[in-house]
């Protein structure tokens, strides 16, 4: 397989149920992500790697529906971009990732929905497979648990 | 010691492709100097900034190179309130006995495209599509709407207010009034936040002669005093541009805590300020900082457009050149703008924008990526 992360230590991979990762410092108990060994809560300088789990609540929303310039690296122009949804999940590890949404419909979006990790292929790697990004998509009610 | 501004220059706003951006720094030197009375042999320091037009103190190439000692400020949005802050300090020490502040800028047009390892992130963080200011500010504005339920009608009332203001602002990029038609239904650019409610990059410079309170009187007699000065940067908790994550804590944003430290500096509170100029890169921008500055409660902004309270002729005029709106944003520039037009409001020489009642105190607000706050206090 020539399919890997886009960058290390943002979710677990390889598995069947990837889950993202971030850091824990050990003194005050503030999360991050990505992980860094920093704190930014009490300035101390060794913060476990910790996972944070692949569901969680849509805390805010928005849809990008310009091409972004560069550093953006997906293989479309300005006439073959898609919008897609942005928005901040709030993780019961007690943390709001930002990541991209396989959701670009204002009306499909709401404050407060569940939502659910997925990994997508991103962009073509030059191993003949694709860079892996996380993103979110919504989770019907009747499968939060 | 006190410290007055003596002298102020601008050049236009807008797009100038026949000029660098130091060249548009010069000629607002030029007039801040010739405005106080001042030649530039006698100044005797210099702070300023640009992000994307080259070296501020490349100036001395321009204005002549007069051994002064010229500090370079790179602080993103908050690059002018930087400058004046540091050149402020400097006076208020009594190191020297004057200054100029300088600010200009020239960006390439459409949204700005920053890269990541400059703000300490990892390039994946651009590479896939979340490094945009845009994309921050809509989802704070979206997320303020949804707690203070605030509508849309709102985000329309800023805008509307602002192309208004610059239509009579001859120095504004912008000069032509919006019907809320025209901004409700123009392209939706990053929900909820359509295209006139966002400002562009831009071009513009904005030069300022301050000394010390004791000396301004040798030069004009119409210094305006600078009561507050403060720069912030963000707790641990606040919501802010370029965060791959942030904490589920909430703590102050850098602008309630650079408004409090400023108005405890004044000696004053938000109800003594006659006109103010806030951050407005977005209409949800000017809302929200309208209560992060003291001005009104969270949720009151609605009800306040709706009686025109900050336009021109309301009790609190806010952003009476057209804000970053109807004005673009020069980085470099943006903050020494805000302060430029307060004085010129504290100086009556506002032309068709002047307000009501000769104010007597100014309030300017900037705010920044990655979360900086620059708040001045001005009176004459």
């Amino acid at each position: 397989m020539s399919d890997y992360p886009i960058h290390s230590n943002l979710f677990t991979w390889p598995t069947s149920n990837p889950v993202l990762l971030g850091g824990c410092c050990p003194h005050c108990g503030e999360i991050s992500f990505p992980a860094q060994s920093s704190c930014r809560n009490c300035s101390r300088n060794d913060s476990n790697v910790i996972e944070l789990g692949n569901k969680g609540l849509l805390w805010t929303w928005t849809i990008q529906s310009f091409l972004p310039k560069p550093p953006y690296m997906r293989d479309e122009t300005a006439e073959t971009f898609k919008p897609y949804g942005v928005g901040y999940v709030e993780m019961p590890a007690g943390i709001r990732i930002e990541s991209r949404l396989l959701i670009a419909d204002p009306n499909k979006l709401q404050i407060g929905m569940p939502m659910k990790l997925v990994i997508e292929k991103f962009s073509p790697n030059d191993q003949g497979g694709h860079n892996l990004c996380f993103a979110f998509d919504s989770l019907e009610n009747s499968q939060w648990t | 010691m006190d410290v007055a501004i003596i002298g102020l220059g601008m050049h236009p706003f807008g797009r100038s492709p026949q000029k660098t951006g130091l060249q548009q720094g010069a000629e607002a030197a030029r007039e801040a100097l010739a405005d106080a009375g001042v030649d530039w042999k006698d100044i005797e320091c210099g702070y300023g900034g640009s992000q994307d037009g080259g070296n501020a103190d490349s100036i001395v190439n321009e204005l002549g190179l007069s051994g002064l000692q010229f500090t370079n400020i790179f602080n993103g949005c908050a690059t002018g309130g930087s400058s004046l802050h540091a050149a402020y300090s400097t006076i208020k020490s009594g190191e020297y006995r004057n200054a100029l502040v300088l600010g200009f800028d020239k960006h390439p047009r459409g949204a700005f495209n920053p890269l990541p390892a400059e703000w300490g992130i990892d390039d994946w963080y651009g590479e896939t599509g979340l490094m945009l200011t845009t994309q921050y500010f809509a989802m704070k504005i979206q997320r303020y709407m949804h707690e203070y339920d605030i509508s849309e009608q709102a985000l329309i009332s800023v805008a509307e207010k602002a192309f208004y203001n610059g239509s009579i602002n001859p120095t504004a990029w912008r000069r032509q009034a919006l019907s809320r038609e025209d901004i409700g239904t123009s392209q939706m650019v990053s929900h909820p936040l359509r295209k006139y409610m966002f400002c562009n990059p831009a071009e513009g410079a904005v030069a300022l002669v301050i000394c010390n309170a004791e000396e301004a009187k040798r030069y004009t007699d119409k210094p305006v005093f600078i009561n507050a000065a403060i720069v912030r940067t963000r707790h641990y908790g606040s919501f802010e541009v370029f965060s791959p994550s942030q904490p589920v804590i909430t703590a102050d944003s850098p602008t309630v805590i650079a408004s409090q430290a400023a108005y405890e500096q004044a000696g004053i509170g938000p109800a003594d300020i006659d006109v103010a100029q806030l951050q407005d890169t977005e209409s949800g921008a000017e809302i929200i900082h309208m209560a992060e500055n003291g001005f009104c409660a969270h949720g009151e902004q609605e009800k306040l457009l709706e009686e025109r309270y900050t336009s021109i002729t309301g009790k609190l005029p806010v952003n009476t050149d057209g804000g970053c709106l109807a004005n673009g944003e020069p980085v470099g520039a943006s903050g020494l703008r805000q302060v430029h037009e307060i004085c010129l409001q504290l100086r009556q020489e506002a032309g068709a924008r002047q307000v009501r009642g000769k104010p007597k105190t100014g309030y300017t607000h900037v705010y920044g990526a990655p979360g900086i706050s620059g708040v001045t206090i001005l009176s004459r």
